[in-house]
């Protein structure tokens, strides 16, 4: 197997094309700009459609047509661009619609966003964040499965680094197991059999007499319970006689574990956890991290968004402290002072002098 | 005498099949004829010409459909053809999306005019533009039936409604948009028309239209169009037999009926009306 030096956004749509996805429609807008670029210049040579849409809510809209075929489909943004398109992720969650949703945010400001979704409704979004390109390779081969097995919309929660950051990947097709059939998708030839489809968000089937919301969003949260359950996710390190516990995600956790291993290497009782799925989040471990711990310190670029799940997971069994914060450069595009693993040292060493 | 009418005509042999009362047929796409819309409304005439239409061309088993939200949506279980349910104003995205995806398909849309002209303008322009091989149908009526009969952009001057009680004002509510003068000048749209359903004539003529619509869209000409004229007395609060006449004559006088686009030639609505005019 080759490896290759390849910018995260070229990976990202290499590892879709590598996945299956055949559609892909966006906007440009930094710094999802190139994933938008890469998906133009490959999917027609694999046989795929690439639709620079007019706005963010018509490429939602054509991902949401496209997926409706049965097609594994696709769109992105930055979360400014994911604003325009929460109707449309709400609805087709209720459509029990498949669709992976790449947000190439500016920092980590969109974490309420990603997990708990503007649109209206109860709905949930499985959201990976990968913490470096090879990892965003993967997560972008398991969000298309994870969305096809739950026929619900993955999210993927990169940023600045994970679009333009260059290092040396592999992309090879990932093995999964099998997949229900896609007995639901619309190909058209049904029609005049009694057995056509609707794929549709409001409960609606074929010769009822009306819609049934309330059995549709039981079963939809009886799904959502499924996944909170099943696909928990999460990398954990030096928790074993940790006093300080390093709550982290994304790129930034990738600063955090590098600071983390250079503080044990000088004798620091520190470790980390860094929540691998966002939601469903990982409060066992968080609480299990904090049970021994005499401090749990939450290291997130943006005002404190994490930091609510981490109290959920927490519990009261430690004190909280918030070491992030909202880190940008004049660009705007999340690439602030934080990012920088002497910052984080020092951030940390102040948790642990007052644990 | 041809053969087809020397049969009907003759009264001194059984007939070769019984004879049929054409308004009991019930389309082939159609899983049920009962309806839950209001008595006089228009919008049932137009799904049946168009299942007639689909099934004049024989496309019962390659038509996907993207229903938009308003009355009509209540269709969405009983026609038997695949569909896909959008957000209001969003069906001519879902459509270019499941074309791209299915282009053996015939792809149409059922929308309203809130639908379309309102919430969703971007979205059916953008869409003509690009020559989406896909038809979008218009059910105009001039009203948000479903919320019970409130302006649209499609309202005439002086129609009432619940939230323009004294009238469309020009100079308060703005003017109508003729969208399918918008749609029919884009280079990407191949055809493009407005019919009515006021009348049998102009139910019959409605019919003709979207099978034409169809008709281009399997020659892959580009983006077709269909706007109908509907009734809606429950939204514009007149008794359920005036429906047609006040389609005809306030509806029609403004959003004028006719082919936009066919065959390359352009035709304003203005034009039309002249047209109208001097055959009075």
């Amino acid at each position: 197997m080759t490896r290759r030096l390849m910018e995260g956004s070229e990976a990202m749509a290499e590892a879709s094309i590598a996945a299956g996805c055949r559609f892909f429609a966006g906007y440009p807008m930094t710094p999802f700009t190139e994933l938008l670029e890469s998906f133009a210049r490959r999917l027609p040579e694999a046989g795929g459609t690439c639709i620079n849409a007019e706005s963010e809510l018509e490429a939602v809209g054509m991902a949401w047509g496209a997926a409706s075929t049965g097609a594994r489909a696709a769109t992105g943004s930055t979360g400014q661009g994911l604003s325009l398109m929460q109707e449309s992720f709400s609805e087709m969650t209720r459509a029990e619609l498949p669709m992976v949703i790449f947000n190439m945010a500016r920092g980590q400001g969109d974490y309420f966003q990603s997990t708990r979704g503007g649109g209206h409704g109860d709905y949930r979004h499985i959201v990976l964040a990968p913490a470096d390109t090879q990892e965003a390779v993967e997560h972008t081969q398991l969000a298309f499965d994870l969305s096809d097995r739950w026929r619900n919309p993955v999210l993927i929660y990169g940023d600045y680094l994970t679009a333009h950051t260059s290092e040396s990947v592999e992309i090879e097709p990932m093995e999964f197991p099998e997949l229900p059939e896609k007995d639901w998708a619309v190909d058209g030839t049904l029609g005049g059999t009694g057995r056509s489809r609707t794929v549709n968000p409001l409960g609606v089937d074929k010769q009822s007499a009306g819609i049934d919301p309330e059995a549709l969003w039981n079963r939809l949260q009886a799904k959502h319970d499924a996944i909170e359950r099943e696909e928990v996710r999460v990398e954990t390190g030096f928790l074993e006689d940790a006093e300080v516990v390093v709550v982290s995600f994304g790129g930034v956790a990738r600063f955090v574990r590098h600071v983390v291993r250079s503080l044990r290497q000088e004798g620091h009782r520190v470790g980390f956890v860094r929540p691998v799925t966002l939601w469903p989040f990982p409060y066992e471990a968080v609480a299990a991290a904090a049970e021994s711990a005499s401090r749990v310190a939450v290291l997130e670029q943006n005002a404190g968004q994490m930091i609510d799940d981490v109290k959920i997971g927490v519990l009261g069994r430690a004190p909280i402290v918030a070491i992030g914060g909202i880190s940008t450069d004049p660009s705007g595009f999340g690439v602030g002072d934080i990012l920088d693993p002497a910052v984080i040292h020092e951030r940390i060493r102040g948790v642990l002098s007052d644990a | 005498m041809p053969d087809s009418i020397s049969n009907t005509l003759r009264t001194d042999v059984p007939p070769a099949e019984p004879s049929k009362k054409v308004g009991a047929l019930k389309p082939e796409l159609l899983l049920k004829e009962n309806h839950h819309l209001c008595p006089g409304c228009g919008e049932p005439l137009v799904v049946r010409m168009m299942l007639e239409a689909l099934e004049s061309l024989a496309a019962q088993q390659r038509t996907i459909g993207v229903l938009g939200i308003g009355c009509y949506t209540a269709f969405g279980s009983t026609l038997d053809v695949d569909l896909v349910q959008a957000l209001h104003g969003r069906a001519p995205s879902l459509a270019t999306g499941v074309k791209r995806m299915r282009p053996e398909a015939m792809v149409f849309t059922l929308q309203g005019d809130g639908d379309m002209v309102n919430e969703g303008l971007q979205e059916i322009i953008h869409t003509a533009a690009r020559g989406e091989s896909v038809t979008c149908i218009l059910l105009n009526n001039g009203v948000f039936g479903e919320t019970g009969g409130h302006m649209t952009a499609t309202t005439v001057l002086g129609q009432r409604t619940k939230n323009s009680l004294d009238g469309r004002d020009a100079a308060y509510h703005g003017y109508p948009i003729l969208i399918g003068d918008l749609l029919a000048q884009l280079q990407g749209t191949a055809y493009a028309a407005r019919g009515s359903v006021h009348s049998a004539a102009g139910v019959a003529s409605t019919g003709r239209m979207l099978k034409r619509a169809f008709e281009s869209q399997a020659r892959g000409e580009g983006f077709s169009f269909v706007e109908v004229l509907t009734m809606c007395p429950t939204g514009w609060f007149i008794p359920t037999a005036k429906g047609p006449e006040y389609l005809n004559e306030v509806m029609g006088e403004v959003h004028v009926t006719g082919e936009l686009k066919a065959d390359g030639v352009l035709t304003t609505t203005e034009q039309l009306r002249e047209r109208g005019a001097a055959k009075d």
